[in-house]
């Protein structure tokens, strides 16, 4: 627990709050990177660099962008003029509460059977890449067939009705 | 004394350490380097400004900018001081805080990739284990401010210029990380000090740089393809094409928040060429071991420069291509080509040492590169053009 985690987590809190709190939908969307952003710091805070650059290449840089096209290309994207809940607020925090107890149960429960003051190394590139293609290549496999049928399924999508490739 | 030139500024940097208290040393040095890295690439892009409309000023037969100091080289000074003194104009419509905040973000995430380039023996800020991910991630986070401007800016040449630059660098950062993935491959490591040092040795006096291997070659070419499109330069750069768009993304930026986008642009392609020379053409190393007497940083900045010189050479010959040739030629011609030269790599590596492995793997992409151009080209009609004046 040092200067460095309290800032990126102060950062991930608020921007994730903002990204809930906010009326315009645009803003709500930049907030969000600003949550990714504290969770790659976080991640980085922990000597995890893949996982960290990765937040950032693949949230900030791809997942952001796509969210953001998605409020500009669909309807209502207007910014509403009687705050920005809906009238099923209560049900959605909720669930998300429960949510948010039951991992925070499972995290706390988990510490206490782990070894304590266990020598936390840092993992780096080369070992996660030796994992992925020698132990979990199967796994590996699965989701590149998943991600490469759902990118098939979006072209086929985007197809005009009548076949004509455009 | 030839060895002290090559490491001048790292022990220059050592004296002025040694004036700190021992505890504060370790801080100093990062922070020196850190100001090093901020004042010389700024300096560089002033220079570069000039070298720019200068050298397009050759390309298109006139003089340039000639008019402050001797031949025009004061000029940056005078662009500088104007967009200093300008009035920073903010549309009233426009959102404010992403308005003010979106040319900061660029410069930040652009300055940031310059941490873990390799600019010369034991010139490198970060030596990070991931250092090529980190600055691919760095990389991929300027496409937000791309947009922050143009959403914030309510303008709709700007929204359109922002979408179109986004769409751009999206499609075409798939090829930049694939292009740069059969490197990795064959070095075995992100640590871009371990790929400079993986190319850094000679044979009969001839450099083992990527560059001079068939899936070198072919990865360079999609790397230079790639990182034209990436940093908006003609002929891609439909994202602020004049002639449609006023100026893209940045039509309601003035003063020096418009200098810092200019800023943010000159420097994605320093950084973005300094990587292309660590990747392909052995960062800091000397091209001939009879050459090794010449400091590294001035090969590393020669070389950075030199790509610099094809981008400006590049904008003033090459026409804009139309947005539907922009996408088609990402994803139907660059991208599988990417993938085949990631495979052609593997390829190489265990056909192991010999004659075979040249002959198979130039085969390969040069089929691959032929039978794909005339696939594409199949269906258009190619003939002469027919000129039409005001009929």
């Amino acid at each position: 627990m040092n200067i460095a985690f309290y800032v990126s987590a102060v950062l991930t809190l608020a921007g994730a709050l903002a990204s809930v709190l906010l009326k315009n939908k645009v803003h709500c969307a930049l907030a969000l990177t600003v949550a990714f952003t504290g969770l790659a710091f976080l991640f980085l805070n922990l000597n995890a660099q893949f996982a960290g650059f990765a937040e950032i290449m693949v949230y900030v840089g791809a997942v952001a962008i796509l969210v953001v096209f998605a409020i500009l290309l669909i309807k209502g994207s207007e910014t509403p003029l009687h705050g920005a809940f809906s009238r099923s607020w209560p049900i959605g925090a909720t669930i998300a509460a429960g949510i948010f107890a039951l991992l925070g149960w499972a995290v706390i429960e988990s510490a206490s059977h782990l070894p304590k003051n266990t020598p936390t190394h840092a993992v780096t590139v080369d070992q996660i890449g030796q994992a992925l293609v020698y132990r979990y290549v199967l796994p590996l496999e699965v989701v590149a067939i998943l991600l490469t049928v759902a990118l098939i399924g979006a072209v086929i999508i985007a197809l005009h009705e009548d076949g004509r490739t455009q | 004394m030839i060895k002290n030139l090559d490491q001048i500024f790292l022990l220059f940097e050592h004296w002025i350490v040694s004036f700190l208290p021992v505890a504060w040393r370790p801080m100093g040095a990062i922070i020196l380097s850190v100001l090093a890295i901020i004042s010389i690439f700024p300096a560089l892009f002033a220079l570069t400004t000039v070298f720019e409309r200068k050298g397009l000023g050759r390309i298109q037969n006139r003089i340039g900018p000639n008019r402050v100091g001797p031949l025009g080289i004061f000029q940056p000074i005078a662009d500088g001081i104007k967009s200093l003194t300008k009035e920073d104009i903010v549309p009233t419509s426009a959102d404010g805080v992403v308005h003010f905040l979106a040319p900061i973000v660029q410069v930040l995430a652009v300055f940031m990739g310059f941490a873990v380039l390799p600019m010369g023996r034991n010139m490198v800020l970060a030596d990070m284990d991931a250092g090529l991910l980190f600055y691919f991630s760095m990389g991929a986070s300027t496409e937000l401010s791309v947009f922050m401007a143009g959403w914030s800016s309510r303008n709709k040449y700007s929204l359109l210029g922002a979408m179109r630059a986004v769409a751009q660098m999206i499609s075409y950062e798939v090829t930049l990380l694939l292009s740069a993935v059969p490197v990795v491959m064959i070095a075995g490591s992100l640590s871009l000090t371990k790929i400079v040092a993986a190319q850094n040795y000679y044979t009969h006096g001839l450099p083992h740089w990527y560059i001079f291997t068939p899936w070198g070659l072919a990865g360079f070419v999609l790397y230079a393809i790639a990182t034209t499109a990436e940093t908006n330069r003609s002929p891609f750069d439909l994202p602020e094409g004049e002639s449609e768009l006023v100026a893209g993304y940045h039509t309601e930026y003035s003063g020096f928040k418009f200098a810092l986008f200019f800023l943010g642009e000159y420097l994605a392609m320093f950084s973005i060429s300094g990587m292309g020379a660590t990747l392909f053409f052995g960062g800091w190393a000397a091209p001939f071991p009879f050459l090794e007497w010449i400091p590294s940083w001035i090969w590393f900045f020669s070389k950075l420069m030199l790509s610099i010189f094809v981008f400006i050479w590049l904008r003033g010959t090459l026409p804009r291509l139309r947005q539907d040739q922009l996408m088609n030629f990402a994803w139907k011609f660059i991208l599988p080509l990417c993938l085949l030269n990631v495979l052609v790599t593997a390829l190489w590596h265990f056909l192991g040492v010999g004659w075979e492995r040249w002959v198979f793997c130039s085969l390969i992409l040069a089929l691959a590169y032929v039978l794909m151009g005339l696939g594409g080209m199949r269906g258009m009609k190619v003939g002469p053009r027919r000129y039409r004046y005001a009929e």
